[in-house]
């Protein structure tokens, strides 16, 4: 695959952001947990944000395999900071394939006027995989839905402007899944949204997550996607463009627990030579490298295909779990190459590995 | 002032941070496979070029690229191509600048010399070239990039520019060699300033 120009340059600017901005100040975010704003400001003034959004309404009408070059180089740096980035992707999507013009112009809009926020509120505690296992309610009630249910793990939960939020509208349990959900856009500022703490996880620690619980939230009738009925296929829709970009990310933490390993094996020394001239640390090296050049492919394969118009979830789920399990694979193997040192904070390492466990989550 | 034109060279060049090898045969570098960069100086001197639209102190910037269709050259850290132009064109030259400010017909250009600054008031027209203190060249932000592939690129032969059909006159210098300096052999240590001086005169350094 030969990049083109406009892409090479798109992947170098993220690489310099990527070098001199994020992996700075990564570990400290790390440490604090803090929302790293400055940084993604600066993404934003970068126009490496919200690529996807249509050029009618500001964006750059980017394609997934753009979004998959960005994505990487910008997982190269920090995880968590992608993952705050890629979440706004996320929420977009269902606008972006599904929503009108007067919605795109409102919500997607508003993002390329000044850096904001939004989610994807989908998952609940008692639904993550099964999609279809929802329970939040929404009720038509004259011009508007009355959402009442709770949300979990949503990324940017505390930070965004605006949620996609996925209900079922349907109350008969025999309805299909196809038909039981409505796709609606909710302003984060609605009456009767009760923001919970910010989750402390293992990793990407500084990526904000939040358990979000909707009492009586009113939605008007405007803000829904497509109509009732609606939502399932668009927020399926979303994951086929939107998971080649997180498999990119898992590749591109990948990368940089190979190079952090590629590096101190050169100049670590036991037994008289570069710990890299005992075999086991050469071969254990080559495949990491196999590894993220597979993965690579794999997403590559996946992006493009969806861009060139093709169905692409057979492709994108392979992508998605291939990269999550060898990011999780590299990363561990990269904290054993650096033996004693890799187990310490002082060192890179051991923030991949705890970055890279989410990914085959 | 409305109405200064900028052209600037730029030349894409074995990126800065490869480390250069002579090539089988010594008659070059190596150049298959390696690294190949814009310039950072040419960069820095676009910046500025920009940076002068920018406030208006200039009207238009042109950059332009001589050579094959990869406009490849190898840079050989000779620093003689804005003073060869300058020669030939007759022109000032303000060569190091770290800063450079347009005054009406005149051009103030601070250089960074060995003994510190200096400051050159120079006629219009005039040719700079760029010290690394310049200024820091901007990130290619996303919509620029994409803007940038949509501006005019003209490719002019240079035949046009030569006028009467006359080819340019063969280069008139010929490498004979390259080679790479010895490897550098080990160190001593002395204990002290005249040891260090008996060193230096036992082994006819002084």
């Amino acid at each position: 695959i030969e990049l083109t120009d406009e892409q090479k340059e798109f992947q170098a600017t993220a690489r310099k952001f990527a070098v001199e901005e994020i992996i700075p100040v990564a570990a400290q975010y790390d440490k604090t947990g803090e929302y790293p704003l400055p940084l993604i400001k600066r993404a934003w003034e970068l126009g490496l944000m919200n690529s996807h959004i249509p050029e009618s309404c500001g964006g750059l009408g980017l394609g997934s395999f753009e979004a998959c070059l960005i994505t990487e180089e910008l997982a190269y740096g920090c995880t968590g900071v992608q993952t705050a980035i890629e979440a706004n992707s996320l929420g977009q999507m269902p606008v972006i394939i599904a929503g009108n013009e007067h919605q795109q112009k409102k919500y997607l809009g508003r993002m390329t006027e000044e850096p904001m926020m939004c989610a994807y509120c989908v998952t609940e505690p008692g639904a993550g995989s099964d999609v279809a296992g929802i329970k939040t309610k929404a009720e038509k009630k004259g011009d508007e839905y009355v959402i009442n249910g709770q949300k979990m793990w949503i990324t940017n939960g505390g930070k965004a402007n605006w949620y996609f939020l996925l209900a079922r509208t349907n109350p008969d349990p025999k309805a299909p899944a196809s038909k039981a959900f409505t796709g609606f856009i909710v302003e984060a500022d609605s009456p009767g949204i009760q923001i919970g703490r910010k989750e402390m996880n293992m990793g990407q620690r500084c990526s904000d997550t939040r358990g979000i619980v909707f009492e009586d939230v009113r939605v008007p009738k405007e803000n829904v996607l497509i109509t009732e009925g609606a939502g399932f296929k668009i927020a399926m829709g979303a994951f086929d463009k939107t998971r080649p970009p997180v498999a990119a990310g898992a590749v591109g933490l990948a990368k940089r627990a190979l190079d952090e390993a590629t590096r101190y094996a050169l100049e670590r020394k036991t037994f008289g030579k570069p710990i890299v001239e005992h075999q086991a640390v050469s071969f254990l090296l080559a495949e990491m490298a196999m590894k993220v050049e597979l993965a690579r492919m794999a997403y590559q394969r996946a992006a493009w295909e969806v861009d060139a118009g093709r169905r692409n979830t057979y492709y994108a789920s392979i992508a998605k779990a291939f990269a999550g399990d060898i990011a999780n694979q590299v990363a561990t193997d990269a904290v054993q190459i650096f033996g004693g040192n890799g187990f310490n904070t002082e060192y890179p390492v051991e923030k991949l590995m705890r970055d890279a466990k989410i990914f085959q989550v | 002032m409305a109405g200064l034109r900028v052209l600037v060279g730029v030349k894409r060049v074995i990126d800065y941070a490869v480390k250069v090898r002579v090539a089988a045969g010594g008659g070059g570098v190596q150049t298959q496979g390696v690294k190949h960069s814009l310039n950072p100086f040419c960069e820095i001197a676009l910046e500025e070029g920009v940076r002068l639209r920018e406030r208006g102190a200039a009207a238009e910037v042109v950059a332009v690229s001589v050579g094959t269709r990869v406009c490849q050259a190898i840079d050989d850290d000779c620093n003689q191509t804005g003073q060869l132009l300058a020669a030939m064109l007759d022109w000032p030259q303000g060569t190091f600048a770290s800063r450079v400010e347009p005054e009406g017909e005149w051009v103030r250009v601070q250089r960074e010399v060995d003994g510190g600054l200096e400051t050159l008031r120079l006629r219009l027209p005039a040719v700079l070239t760029a010290d690394l203190r310049l200024n820091e060249p901007r990130y290619a932000t996303l919509p620029n990039i994409m803007k940038a592939k949509k501006k005019p690129l003209e490719v002019v032969a240079a035949s046009e520019f030569l006028g009467g059909g006359s080819p340019p006159a063969p280069p008139r210098l010929r490498v004979l060699k390259l080679e790479e300096p010895p490897p550098r052999g080990g160190g001593q240590r002395v204990d002290d300033v005249p040891a260090l001086l008996e060193r230096l005169r036992a082994s006819g350094c002084i």
